[in-house]
């Protein structure tokens, strides 16, 4: 709640800016290690990416938009249409300006497998951005087949369980599986292979390059007795803990939290089909009954933006009303 | 709920059980009834209900066959840590069964929900 420590990626003029659309949504930015977090109308819901600072480099700089749990075929209270708010939240990233170069999807494209909903999550997001999306599965995906059908739809491109690297604009990017196996008491895993891949992936990768890992269940431990974290993350982590700027983005736990530890900082994600309740709160997992006319203020999409020459990335969650 | 396992695994003592239950209602009022859903599961069946298995672990002899009913309103399923069976979705008030014809201990979890484990023990 400190927007004076907002010196580095968004600076203060802009900040306030944001702050002028104040209205019922939630945003935060993330700048030095430090979130705030405001109210911020639905509809207008980033501030323009930030600008290199004054001496800095040029001004490249661009956006992407991360998505999650989109759970097509759930159809329960508190949400009988997760399409339609998926096409609301496509609704406002076509409205983002600049636009987003990708999008990356955090992993429960479908609720449960159900047939037809990796047909609907596959055209709906086909063409949102120019640079397409970029997904990893969720535990939804994968259970009934090993992710065989996800794979063969999803994973081009990607290696072993659907993992990959890429480069974009000075940014690398790193798209973990971590539903695949489990590790005792349900929480998620990589899996030796993959760690090895990754420790192999970054070995010469520059220190000071900004490092951005998406996967789907957390990297650390939000609410282990949910299997709410990933059993062997530390290894990752130290791969990753000499990078000066790793940003982790997760969904899985359908609503907002993050967690700073050194250059790492870990921010979940919102859904756009139902929100869980907060870690622990209730009998397990499931859809947050909140009533029907209430639910989009918890569904959601995030806008990352980076800045050439700034190492901090502008993070800005905006729900759906 | 023993009292309905012990009504089926003696039916000779049912009747009397039934008259002492009836005496007892009509002594202390009608109790509210308990709903399907708020019952114990019957042997060789597993309830999965408020994210766990009820119950956790099951003994049955080789050759049962056990039956897992969803009774969450969230889809779960049964998948065998071995691979030695696994349902598909359970939504609402599905069910699966599983027919055991080796003795030895399957442990299994939620696919969707792995933190919810169970076992069922054959002998």
């Amino acid at each position: 709640m400190s927007e004076d420590k907002n010196t580095q990626g968004t600076n203060r003029r802009e900040f306030m800016k944001c702050m002028a659309w104040a209205g019922t949504g939630l945003i935060w930015t993330l700048s030095g290690g430090v979130l705030s977090s405001r109210a911020l109308a639905g509809l207008q819901f980033a501030p323009n990416a930030p600008k290199a600072g004054a001496g800095g480099k040029s001004a490249g700089g661009f956006r992407f938009v991360q998505i999650s749990d989109t759970h097509i075929g759930f159809e329960k209270d508190p949400n009988k249409d997760p399409v339609a708010t998926l096409q609301e939240s496509i609704a406002r990233i076509r409205a983002l300006d600049p636009a987003p170069d990708f999008l990356i999807h955090t992993g429960d494209l479908t609720h449960a497998q159900k047939a037809g909903g990796f047909d609907t999550v596959a055209q709906l997001l086909g063409n949102v951005a120019s640079g397409g999306t970029f997904y990893v599965p969720g535990e939804h995906d994968v259970f009934g087949d090993g992710g065989k059908e996800y794979l063969a739809r999803f994973g081009k491109g990607t290696l072993g369980g659907g993992w990959r690297s890429f480069d974009h604009q000075g940014v690398h990017f790193i798209g973990l599986v971590n539903v695949l196996d489990f590790k005792s008491g349900g929480q998620g895993l990589l899996g030796q292979e993959q760690l090895e891949w990754l420790e192999d992936d970054v070995r010469n990768l520059s220190s000071s390059a900004p490092v951005v890992v998406y996967t789907h269940i957390p990297l650390w431990a939000v609410y282990p007795e949910w299997g709410w974290t990933t059993g062997d993350a530390q290894q990752a982590l130290t791969y990753l803990k000499r990078f000066g700027s790793v940003t982790v983005l997760n969904g899985h736990i359908h609503q907002v939290l993050q967690k700073v530890e050194g250059n790492v900082t870990f921010h979940t994600a919102m859904s756009t089909a139902f929100p869980q309740p907060g870690p622990g709160q209730g009998p397990g997992p499931g859809p947050l009954k909140v009533p029907t006319e209430e639910v989009r203020r918890f569904l959601g999409v995030r806008s990352v933006s980076y800045a050439a020459g700034h190492q901090p990335l502008a993070i800005v969650d905006s729900t759906l009303a | 709920m023993t009292l309905n396992q012990t009504l089926k695994q003696a039916p000779a003592l049912r009747g009397t059980a039934v008259l002492g239950l009836l005496l007892l209602l009509a002594l202390f009022g009608v109790p509210t009834p308990a709903r399907p859903a708020d019952s114990a599961p019957s042997p060789g069946q597993v309830r999965i209900s408020n994210f766990t298995f009820d119950p956790p672990s099951l003994t049955v002899p080789v050759g049962a066959t056990v039956t897992w009913v969803n009774q969450d309103d969230e889809p779960h399923t049964v998948t065998s840590q071995t691979g030695a069976f696994g349902s598909q979705a359970l939504d609402t008030d599905e069910s699966f069964s599983f027919h055991f014809t080796a003795p030895g201990t399957y442990v299994y979890r939620c696919g969707i929900h792995p933190h919810m484990t169970g076992t069922i023990v054959v002998r």
